[in-house]
């Protein structure tokens, strides 16, 4: 047997004339659990997609255990080759759990259906993989974490002995993602390679034991993670010496005038939170992902009718559940998911970007200069303003919602995961615009999990079903805040 | 911000500017076909490329062209509407009937004769937004609600008509439908205003953009600040309203309402759209790319009809006609449609 997994020889992959990969390469030894990190747009999913035979490269050569890979069209012999959890669920949400772990074999070889069959073999395989869902489940009723859980075991269940996981825990909450964790160490002591993408450095360290990393589409190195340190890493990645500076709003001036006031709010999934937000005042709001946290900021927003209880800004009422409403109040939202909720994938970027800005005109020309603005500030990776978004790579989709919750100049910002897939260098420029618009005399409120995005705030409140149950003002101890968002949650 | 961002590909500006002009060109794609079927009609036919049969061409595709028009930005904002081409022909015989005595097949309510165009449109008004309320308010399917549609309103203008032709049309009518001013028939010069205020809207208004933020993603829509369903309703109106317009114009044309006014026609509506380029699925195309789809339809068949071929072979080859049109628009324009 080979030592190698999986290996990439002289990838090049170019959509248009954006080089996408130039002569790259990976080796991943069978067995390890390999870290691919790199700045938005640095192609690491494009890698993926040719490890995957989504695509076919426009030059050099995949191997799985020495063996050269299948045809690009042969997708079912790629299947029993490799895995892979993409970001976007390749579930079908309609189905039953069983259905989709046998998706397209649900005869088990047998010509007819056997249902009953199939829902036995479906729980022996979930119990091999000890993943606690009930075989007959529709998948659309699971959270992100189960279904993630149903594309491993089905991956494992085909037969193949290598997973990529592109940026799994982006969706996932603290616990889930030491479970994952703690899944994926005890699937690697079964021999399971894993190919491993990640924005969080600290992640890499945890499970990875050899990280390779890309920049602007080049292999830059690779090499065993004890041996990297994490400011060499960022180095690596970004090209520039220098570790990270995230802002934390030190010396932010306070003021006493209120901006957003919400008095006993109650909605769905949360009730009766009232808190307000004075000028130049960052919000925390922690949480597990049924905390309610997320259901509260998009209230706020008017994503969600609440069924008692105001907001107001500047101490005038905002209709509840109106969107056009808190958008003329001056509230300003980077929604939670950004396929659902914050992009319409083909459009450009320029219109993207100015979608929520008043005015019954358009000018095109005036369009584009506002999408090359916001490809400016952002710092958003693309060949123009009338590229369309879904050319885009993750984390720089991301970067536009920001820039389209920011257009309006609005007075308040609800920002729902807003570094979700963003790298560690961007990062620390959209939070270094979040602390920005705060100096401007904004208020701003910050729903995530992530220390480094809470950090900017002045204070974070942490939920827990639906009601503030502790609040920590500047200066917090990260394993204080952790633990009292992960006890919360396990109580 | 940091600079180390910068795009590692130092020929990112020259394909922004190729992206562009292909976006651009994809807009134009069919009039290479238009073109060509100018040159294939001239040489078959020396009188092709008269003014007099140019305008034909033109006047018979005006009512199409309308339904098209409409349909397309119900594509476009992501729902259909099977029911316009029952419309065009309810629309005008209710309004008709509503209008003359029953000696001559109408319902003896005796309305005056000038209310005939403003009921017109009111009754498009009340088909367009009995769909948008059954699809919005209700949450039934937009296809089968239409389709039910399709069949009620056809089936409402054979009960009020006693399945006749009502021919006591009134004035109104029947100049909007034969007079011509400055040399084209009113029928085209409306279609030319239509078009140019809908290329208009939806390129230079917000409201207009909006349809396809709506029909690409919704949610995102919703989330952005558009109201989705307001939009969508007021689309559904404007597409029956449009649909009443050609029956308007079919009539007056025709000088009669026949009992099968509009029948069929959903079909060349679907296909002179997505020959257009716009997707079935929403979110894409253009009213442009909608107009040349009508146009070169149109050819088409005046090119068969020039031909010699008999009246019952043009129905009969039609089908195949547009399916050979959509081959062709298929590879003259590289996309795969939806
Ligand atoms: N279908 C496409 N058409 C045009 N350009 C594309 C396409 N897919 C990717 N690209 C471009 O290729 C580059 C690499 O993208 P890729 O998605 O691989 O980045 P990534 O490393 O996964 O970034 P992220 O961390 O943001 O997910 C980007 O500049 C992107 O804009
Ligand atoms: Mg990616």
């Amino acid at each position: 047997m080979n030592e190698f997994a999986a290996v990439a020889r002289g990838v090049t992959k170019r959509f248009g004339r954006t080089l996408a990969l130039d002569d790259v390469g990976i080796e991943i030894r069978a067995g390890e659990s390999h870290a691919l990190v790199g700045r938005n747009g640095a192609g690491k999913s494009t890698l993926v997609s040719v490890l995957t035979g989504m695509q076919a490269p426009d030059a050099g050569e995949v191997t799985f255990f020495g063996e050269p890979a299948p045809p690009v069209a042969d997708s079912a012999a790629w299947r029993r080759h490799v895995a892979c959890v993409y970001q976007k669920s390749t579930v079908v949400p309609e189905l039953s759990v069983a259905e989709n772990l046998f998706i397209n074999r649900q005869d088990l070889g047998g010509g007819l259906i056997s249902w009953k069959k199939l829902r036995s073999e479906a729980s022996s395989l979930l119990e091999t993989y000890d993943v606690a869902v009930r075989p007959d489940a529709l998948v659309s009723t699971l959270t992100v974490e189960q279904r993630q859980l149903v594309e491993i075991a089905r991956a494992l269940s085909i037969g193949s002995r290598f997973v990529i996981l592109d940026e799994p825990t982006a969706q996932l909450d603290g616990p889930a993602i030491e479970r994952l964790f703690d899944r994926m160490r005890s699937l690697q002591d079964r021999g399971v390679t894993f190919l491993f993408i990640s924005h969080h450095l600290q992640e890499v360290y945890e499970v990875c034991q050899t990280v390779t990393v890309y920049r602007d589409a080049r292999h830059i190195v690779t090499a065993a993670v004890a041996e990297m340190s994490k400011p060499d890493l960022i180095e690596a990645m970004t090209g520039e010496a220098g570790g990270l500076n995230v802002p934390s709003g030190d010396g932010r001036p306070s003021s006493a005038e209120e901006v957003l006031t919400v008095a006993s709010l109650s909605g769905d999934h949360f009730s009766d939170i009232s808190l307000s937000a004075t000028r130049g005042e960052v919000i925390g709001l922690a949480g597990s992902a049924s905390s309610g946290k997320h259901e509260f900021a998009e209230t706020v927003y008017g994503l969600r009718k609440p069924s008692l209880g105001t907001i107001s800004v500047n101490g005038a009422a905002v209709r509840g559940g109106d969107v056009p409403a808190a958008l003329r109040a001056g509230i300003g939202c980077v929604p939670r998911d950004r396929h659902h909720q914050g992009l319409v994938l083909d459009l450009s970027i320029a219109e993207n970007a100015t979608m929520s800005t008043a005015g019954a005109f358009v000018w095109p020309s005036a369009q584009r200069a506002a999408g090359g603005t916001a490809i400016a500030s952002y710092d958003v990776k693309a060949a123009g303003p009338d590229q369309p978004v879904s050319d885009l790579s993750g984390g720089n989709q991301q970067k536009v919602v920001m820039a389209r919750a920011l257009a309006g100049d609005p007075s308040v910002l609800v920002l729902i995961n807003p570094t979700a897939g963003v790298d560690v260098k961007s990062k620390e420029s959209l939070l270094g615009v979040v602390d920005a618009q705060a100096r401007r005399g904004k208020a701003a409120i910050v729903v995530s999990d992530e220390l480094d995005d809470l950090r900017v705030c002045d204070r974070v409140l942490v939920l827990f079903h639906g009601q503030v149950v502790k609040e920590f003002s500047r200066g917090w101890r990260d394993q204080e805040l952790i633990s009292a968002i992960e006890g919360m949650s396990t109580e | 911000m940091t600079k180390a961002m910068t795009p590692p590909v130092a020929a990112t500006a020259p394909s922004e500017k190729q992206k562009f002009r292909l976006a651009r060109y994809q807009d134009l794609a069919l009039v290479p076909v238009i073109i060509l079927l100018l040159v294939v009609g001239a040489v078959l036919s020396p009188i092709f490329l008269t003014p007099n049969n140019l305008i034909a061409v033109l006047t018979q595709q005006s009512e199409l062209s309308l339904l098209v028009l409409g349909q397309a930005m119900i594509l476009i904002v992501g729902k259909m509407d099977l029911s316009l081409e029952s419309t065009v022909g309810l629309a005008p015989a209710l309004a008709v009937a509503l209008i003359i005595p029953s000696s001559a097949g109408g319902l003896d309510v005796g309305l005056a004769a000038w209310l005939a165009l403003p009921l017109c449109v009111l009754i498009g008004v009340a088909i367009g937004g009995l769909n948008g309320f059954l699809i919005l308010k209700v949450g039934l399917s937009g296809f089968m609600v239409t389709l039910g549609m399709l069949t009620m309103l056809r089936g409402l203008q054979l009960a009020i008509t006693e399945g006749k032709s009502l021919i006591d049309v009134p004035e109104s009518f029947l100049y909007l439908g034969s007079t011509t001013w400055l040399g084209l028939p009113a029928a085209v010069w409306i279609c030319i205003v239509c078009y140019a205020v809908g290329i208009f809207v939806l390129k230079y208004l917000r409201a207009g953009r909006s349809l396809y933020a709506i029909g690409g993603n919704s949610e995102a829509a919703r989330a952005a600040g558009i109201r989705v369903d307001r939009v969508v309703w007021i689309v559904l109106i404007i597409g029956s309203v449009l649909a009443v317009i050609a029956g308007i114009l079919m009539t007056g044309r025709l000088g009669s309402v026949a009992a099968t006014q509009g029948e069929g026609m959903i079909f060349q509506v679907f296909a002179a759209a997505v020959i257009g380029g716009i997707s079935l699925n929403g979110g894409k195309g253009t009213l442009f790319g909608a107009l040349s789809g009508v146009l070169m339809l149109g050819l088409v068949e005046q090119i068969l009809r020039l031909q010699g071929v008999s009246g019952f072979y043009i129905k009969a080859s039609y089908g195949a006609v547009i399916i050979l049109a959509l081959i062709v628009t298929r590879f003259a324009t590289g996309q795969k449609q939806e």
